[in-house]
């Protein structure tokens, strides 16, 4: 049985990991100039504003790259997994690192949505079609 | 392209240095051996090549030094090596914020361009084969780390060839690079470990070897990745004008890249030297994954951007006799992952003709190093 293991939740990432309880990709966004920063940073790349804060993310993005990992690296989480960078459709270049669930078949391109998975506190974001 | 001037100077910073000595330790998997015993011999190794004598050194320069990482990813700190060897040190730096493994080297030339040192000892020592082992696994030093970038993996299953998987997916489906392409660099660093006695795979491999292997994570399989290993790699980087210098062995530094990036770094040393792409003999480029080698040969413009599968595909213009001869000694696929330091040190032994049954045909002028990926990379370009 997959169990996620439950990443290290802090003050900057705390955000990320429990927006799922409310349904919410929750991704930091600079509230001076609206760039959107992951992983989340306390001052903003492109106009070094300090105003972060974490905001709903329409959650629709695409494949930018996946891959079927077939190595266990964790005693709870036996392969395969389909792990996949998927760009927001947010902003060019916006990828997160995540699982791809509930199809047969990833492509690069491919339109995904995100959904949540328990994992102790955290709520882990996963996308499928 | 023009030469970068250079800030307050007449001359470039690579003229005032040149490599003396080199040297290595046994390398092998699982030696179970002191990892300050494998530093000490390739100290000792590299000093005696150069003709020095451990009160001759002034300064050392390594990557990473003494710090807390990942199991045996570093055997010997800066101050061990004082201390081992005796030695009495004007100058001497090493950290893992370096810009890629040769930014040991870097450090050194700039240290003896300023004057702050004369004859420089720069290693690079690992034992994680032995400390992987030793730490449960290679799967639990991952579950270990505390590096925040593997955090953000841990949920989904991540390892560090998630990531190269990722590069590569996205590579072939970017270019039209197919698996068999990517085989090659595998196949060919194989068949240049097997002419060499101090390489850790030797047995001959094939196209079909490569396509059968157990895969890791989809496209990428076990021998797309680097082996961890024992050994240790000293250099010693001198001032040219030293006494000391035999100028007849020594090997120039041309030109070096020290910028954070693949691209940004070889253009960098491009931007160093009025040689070109087209000047290079042999090229001794980072292999951690097939990708990262594919990343290097099209920022260093040896390869044309996307066009590196079709350049490598039957692998005849990569191997020693062809055109572009790649990873001469195998590599870190098949010689084990010296960090960017075995790779420098085949670079020195091509120019110097020392490769033997590997030997380059002609004896190689312009040899190009390569080190680290993403925004952790060095390269230096080497000359007789």
């Amino acid at each position: 049985m997959t169990e996620r293991p439950t990443p290290a939740i802090s003050e900057r990432t705390a955000a990320f990991w429990t927006g799922g309880a409310n349904g919410e990709l929750l991704i930091a966004r600079c509230q001076a100039c609206g760039w959107w920063l992951h992983p989340p940073l306390p001052v903003c790349r492109r106009c070094h504003g300090r105003d972060i804060r974490p905001e709903a993310a329409s959650g629709h993005g695409t494949v930018w790259s996946f891959t079927i990992n077939r190595y266990q690296w964790s005693p709870s989480m036996p392969p395969p997994q389909v792990i996949a960078e998927v760009e927001l459709a947010e902003q060019p270049g916006l990828r997160l690192l995540t699982s791809v669930v509930g199809c047969d078949e990833v492509t690069i391109g491919m339109p995904v949505r995100v959904r949540f998975e328990q994992a102790g506190d955290a709520w882990i974001p996963v996308f499928g079609p | 392209m023009t030469v970068r001037p250079v800030i307050g100077h007449t001359v470039k910073a690579e003229s005032a240095a040149v490599i003396t000595g080199f040297g290595s330790s046994e390398i092998g998997r699982r030696l179970g051996r002191d990892p300050l015993l494998l530093t000490a011999d390739a100290a000792l190794a590299a000093l005696a090549d150069a003709g020095l004598r451990p009160g001759d050194i002034d300064g050392v320069s390594t990557y990473p030094g003494a710090l807390w990482s990942t199991p045996g990813i570093t055997g010997a700190g800066v101050d061990d090596v004082r201390a081992l060897l005796g030695l009495r040190l004007r100058w001497h730096t090493g950290g893992g914020e370096l810009p890629g493994q040769l930014g040991s080297i870097v450090n050194a030339v700039l240290a003896i361009a300023a004057g702050l040192a004369t004859h420089v000892l720069c290693f690079r020592t690992v034992w994680e084969s032995t400390a992987q082992e030793r730490a449960g696994g290679r799967s639990s030093v991952v579950a270990r780390s505390g590096r925040e970038s593997l955090q953000w993996g841990k949920p989904y299953g991540a390892g560090y060839p998630t990531y190269g998987a990722l590069a590569m997916q996205r590579y072939m489906s970017e270019t039209g690079a197919t698996r068999e392409q990517f085989a090659q660099l595998a196949v060919v660093s194989r068949a240049n470990a097997a002419a060499n006695a101090a390489a850790v795979y030797r047995e001959p491999m094939t196209v079909d070897d490569y396509l059968e292997a157990r895969m890791i994570s989809d496209p990428l399989c076990m021998l797309d990745c680097d082996v961890p290993v024992d050994g240790a790699v000293a250099v010693v980087v001198s001032d040219a004008a030293a006494a000391a210098v035999d100028r007849t062995r020594a090997i120039r530094i041309e030109s070096m890249g020290s910028a954070s990036g693949f691209d940004e770094s070889a253009d960098m040393l491009w931007s160093r030297t009025e040689l070109t792409p087209s000047d290079v003999d042999v090229a001794e480029i980072y292999d951690g994954f097939t990708i990262l080698a594919v990343r290097w040969l099209e920022a260093l413009r040896l390869t044309s951007r996307g066009e590196t599968g079709p350049f490598i595909e039957g692998g005849k213009r990569i191997a020693l006799d062809g055109e572009l001869p790649v990873s001469t000694g195998g590599g870190q696929l098949s010689g084990g992952r010296l960090h960017g330091y075995g790779a420098l040190l085949e670079a020195c032994i091509q120019l110097r003709g020392l490769g033997g049954a590997r030997q380059v045909p002609g004896t190689p002028g312009v040899a190009v190093v390569s080190s680290g990926a993403e925004s952790f990379t060095s390269c230096l370009l080497l000359t007789r």
